[in-house]
């Protein structure tokens, strides 16, 4: 078949949206781009869409693309939509829901709903995210312990699929079983099952008073005790992170929130479980930031609550012996945590050690959530296992029938 | 050969695969399974089958799938929508013999347990070290996890600790098309699409859960109930929304009008306080420290909006009389009416003032009796409207209500089912809630597990024959320019 020329290409598409020639800037996990759009809004986003499907385009949605390198590389990428037009925020504060475009940066939501006394409580992890990019990466920090992943706060969601055409599931109350709950599958799916739209969050109000609870130690097996002595408690944390530098000792901080009263004795009753305590009044400003520097390659593991500590610090001496030191920060109470390879760390050593921390788990997962072009080039598996294969192509090919929606970036292949 | 022929030359292998006394074919015996707690929806079901193992249940959907036989899973069959109505012409799997509690594992606070275990069985087992699983629908002594997973099934203190699907972890499935995949495990999110989640709640028609990994959670150090009495529903209203106004997140704020409280008392002697309009049962638990100083709160923004009357409970025999009211709801209105119909809306919570006053307008314009329980902190409505059955014509217009219930919480901006689930009884109301390309993408999920159709056809996603056909159902593409959805962001 012929294929239509650039510049007819760029025409038709700019009868939608404002279309330019991709740079060197706009590249996903090394994959290069070839046309970037900015449609005006969600039905501009749907016209563009749409015409991407009559031409075949392979489409890559993105928000403010801070974690745009994020899983594997896209096979190809005929097109970027930049969803920042997408942008909005309809708050209803008496029923503690927010309707936000996918494009509104999450940083503004948070503002905005702080000035209301609430809070989506999920904490920006990469600053800079969007909302829709938030939800598509499924990407929840520290709070995730008290209030879930980033998807179980999602009520309601609004996609624009592969044709353009929008479907909406859930709703706007946070009590609802009518329908398939479909923002499930697309929250993490990394675009690759259309573009998200606008997404509709459950809020909680902002509590009165919070107290982090902090203790260090230079051994694993202890820390992995007081993490142990904290479920078997009554305090309920917002959060337990763990925090494990390439080099120097593990912090534990155990994050209390609720009244004035009663977080001064849950943080006492805390305290007389780690040895050598500190209380503070505030979280780091970092403490939701994955590990590592930004060229560093990123792992993500989940394991049992019991298998954290002994898992990180098999990552770590593993790392050690390799020559590379691995930082490893994340939720001790949900076992959901991320690791950092240094950059320039050569392949097969980064392979050696997922491979490692695969094989030494007895239940749980290892994925690459970041890495270097050279990485992927070299062959680096990127997910492991996945369960659920075959019922996953089936999803993605009725949603995405041609394959076209960031192809090649998720598990499998898809 | 006709579709009971080929469901009878089944039989033989079903039986093979589950045991001779896994396999009910016996008229009587099927009788039993023909409808589910929706008693007002009955089929005769072609065949019943029993199975013991996730393997026999995956033998059975192979069975069906070679032969393109519709099947309908089942768990304890409590549920209100109709979703484990049988087919004449399809096999009912039964996971009642399911009923293993296959592991409780502290350390990483999980359990394993069969589709057939009760719910409350759960906690029980995990009660003496200290923990419980958080999901307690009303009918959690008899109804199954398996049943819970399939209408992702939440209760009284969802408000707080939310539903099912917040829950569970990993779910062995037995695919529609007979396959036995594993999804998930002991560990939080697992890698890929998050099949579980979709999976839960979608009613039996992507397969059937075999094994179930749930989190369990710590006992909370203190629970207290209060009961407050007010005058009327508005007064019970405005204190529902100071207290969440104040960011208090009770784990349950449960609510019942003047009927619902006379019904309770009739039934069971709950001794509300005499005269109240509204009774509020506000539940609040976690660390001692928060929940002295929230309690006085509440306390507080109860007196200050009219409650009459305030009790406490501090202890499980008191919050047992205090709840006693509440739970019996439902059975209770039998009491005080030959039938009725429980409807399950939803509606944002700030609108919850509006829709009662209409509700009870529709009451007295029709003349039909609505008692009101509902989930207040979340906006889940449950009005129980009263009907004579033996009285012609009466089931109908209490039908016509019911439905003008649902239509009110749409308007309003909810739901049509906040627990309960579509099923057979809300299948015609989707359309009312959810416009064609959004039926059509649910549609197209549904084909990806099961392109045969065969895994409880005709729940959940309305269907022409069911429902009627819809004008203006829609095909191609630009939907959002043509339905100007531009403000959607």
């Amino acid at each position: 078949m012929a294929y239509p020329s650039e510049s007819t290409e760029q025409a038709a598409l700019a009868a939608h949206a404002p279309v330019r020639a991709a740079t060197a800037a706009d590249t996903a996990a090394g994959t290069a781009a070839r046309l970037v759009a900015a449609p005006a809004d969600a039905a501009a986003a749907s016209a563009l869409l749409g015409e991407a499907a009559r031409l075949r385009l392979s489409v890559l949605p993105r928000g403010n693309g801070t974690k745009i390198d994020w899983g594997a590389p896209p096979r190809s990428c005929d097109l970027i939509i930049d969803t920042a037009a997408l942008s909005g925020i309809d708050h209803a504060a008496g029923d503690l829901v927010v309707r936000a475009g996918a494009g509104t940066p999450f940083a503004e939501l948070r503002r905005v709903l702080a000035d209301a006394g609430q809070r989506l409580s999920v904490d920006e992890v990469v600053p800079g995210s969007t909302v829709g990019g938030v939800v598509a990466t499924g990407v929840s920090g520290p709070r995730r312990m008290q209030h879930g992943p980033v998807r179980d706060l999602v009520i309601g969601m609004t996609v624009l699929g592969h044709d353009g055409v929008a479907a909406s599931s859930g709703g706007r109350v946070v009590k609802n079983v009518a329908g398939y709950d479909l923002a499930k599958v697309q929250a993490g799916a990394l675009g690759t099952l259309g573009l998200i739209a606008s997404v509709t969050f459950r809020l909680h109000p902002v509590p009165p008073a919070l107290r982090v609870v902090r203790a260090e130690s230079d051994d694993p097996g202890a820390v992995g005790a007081w993490a142990a002595a904290l479920r078997r408690s009554q305090v309920m944390p917002t959060a337990v992170e763990l925090d494990w530098p390439g080099g120097g000792p593990l912090s534990l901080r155990v994050l209390l929130e609720g009244t004035g009263q009663g977080v001064a004795e849950r943080a006492d009753a805390v305290a007389a479980v780690l040895d050598g305590a500190k209380t503070e009044d505030a979280v780091p400003a970092d403490w939701a930031r994955p590990p590592g520097g930004p060229d560093d390659t990123l792992l993500e593991f989940a394991v049992p609550l019991a298998e954290v500590l002994p898992t990180a610090a098999r990552l770590h001496d593993a790392g050690a012996a390799a020559g590379a030191s691995v930082a490893v920060k994340g939720s001790a109470g949900c076992g959901v945590l991320y690791a950092a390879v240094p950059a320039g760390t050569a392949p097969d050593a980064v392979q050696r050690l997922l491979l490692l921390l695969r094989d030494g788990m007895a239940a749980g997962s290892a994925t690459v959530r970041r890495a270097h072009p050279d990485l992927h080039a070299a062959g680096l598996e990127v997910w492991g296992e996945v369960p659920g294969l075959a019922l996953m192509r089936a999803v993605k090919s009725g949603c995405d029938p041609d394959h076209r929606l960031s192809p090649g970036r998720f598990a499998g292949g898809l | 050969m006709s579709q009971s022929d080929t469901l009878h030359a089944l039989v033989p292998d079903l039986r093979a695969i589950c045991g001779d006394d896994g396999v009910l074919t016996d008229t009587a015996q099927r009788r039993t399974y023909e409808s589910d707690g929706i008693t007002y929806h009955a089929e005769l079901p072609g065949v019943v089958v029993l199975p013991t193992t996730p393997e026999q249940v995956a033998g059975v959907v192979r069975l069906c799938a070679e032969h393109g036989v519709p099947f309908v899973p089942r768990g304890s069959g409590t549920g209100l929508s109709a979703g484990a109505l049988p087919r004449a012409d399809g096999v009912l799997i039964v996971t009642s013999r399911m009923r293993r509690i296959i592991e409780i594992d502290i350390p990483n606070e999980r359990a394993v347990v069969e589709p057939g275990v009760f719910n409350l069985d759960v906690t029980r087992a995990a009660a003496p070290h200290g923990y419980y699983y958080a999901p307690d629908p009303s009918s959690q002594q008899v109804c199954s996890v398996g049943g819970n997973i399939a209408e992702n099934s939440g209760g009284a203190h969802c408000l707080k600790y939310g539903f099912t699907v917040n829950h569970v972890t990993g779910l062995q499935i037995v695919t529609p098309q007979g396959e036995l995949v594993e999804l998930g495990g002991k560990a939080a999110d697992a890698p890929g699409y998050d099949l579980i989640g979709a999976f839960i709640g979608s009613e039996g028609t992507l397969g059937i859960a075999t094994r179930i990994t749930v989190r369990l959670l710590r006992s909370p150090q203190k629970v207290r109930t209060l009961l407050a009495a007010f005058d009327g529903m508005d007064a019970g209203g405005r204190a529902v929304s100071a207290v969440i106004g104040a960011g208090v997140l009770p784990a349950a704020i449960e609510m019942m009008d003047a009927l619902a409280i006379e019904a309770a008392e009739a039934a069971v002697a709950c001794r509300y306080p005499e005269g109240a309009g509204a009774v509020l049962i506000v539940e609040l638990d976690g660390p001692a420290a928060e929940v002295d100083s929230q309690f006085e709160q509440v306390t507080r923004l109860c007196r200050d909006e009219g409650a009459f009357e305030l009790r406490s409970a501090d202890d499980p025999a008191e919050r047992t009389t205090i709840w006693k009211g509440r739970k019996s709801a439902f059975a209770a209105v039998g009491r005080i009416s030959p039938a009725y119909i429980v409807q399950d809306g939803v509606v944002p919570r700030t609108a919850l003032g509006e829709v009662l006053g209409r509700i009870a307008a529709l009451s007295a314009e029709s003349g039909i009796r609505v008692a009101n329980v509902f989930h207040a902190g979340d906006g889940n409505l449950h009005p129980l409207v009263l009907f004579d059955d033996a009285e012609p014509g009466a089931g109908d217009r209490a039908e016509a209500v019911s439905a003008a219930i649902l239509d009110l919480c749409i308007e309003a901006g909810g739901s049509i089912t906040g627990e309960h689930g579509v099923g057979v009884d809300k299948v015609c109301h989707m359309p009312d809630m959810f416009g064609p390309d959004d039926l059509a993408a649910m549609d197209r999920f549904r084909r990806a597990f099961d392109p045969q159709g065969i895994a409880n056809p005709e729940k959940l996603l309305p269907t022409p024959r069911l429902c009627g056909e819809r004008p203006g159902a829609r095909k191609g593409v630009h939907p959002l320019v043509a339905s100007g959805e531009a403000e959607l962001f």
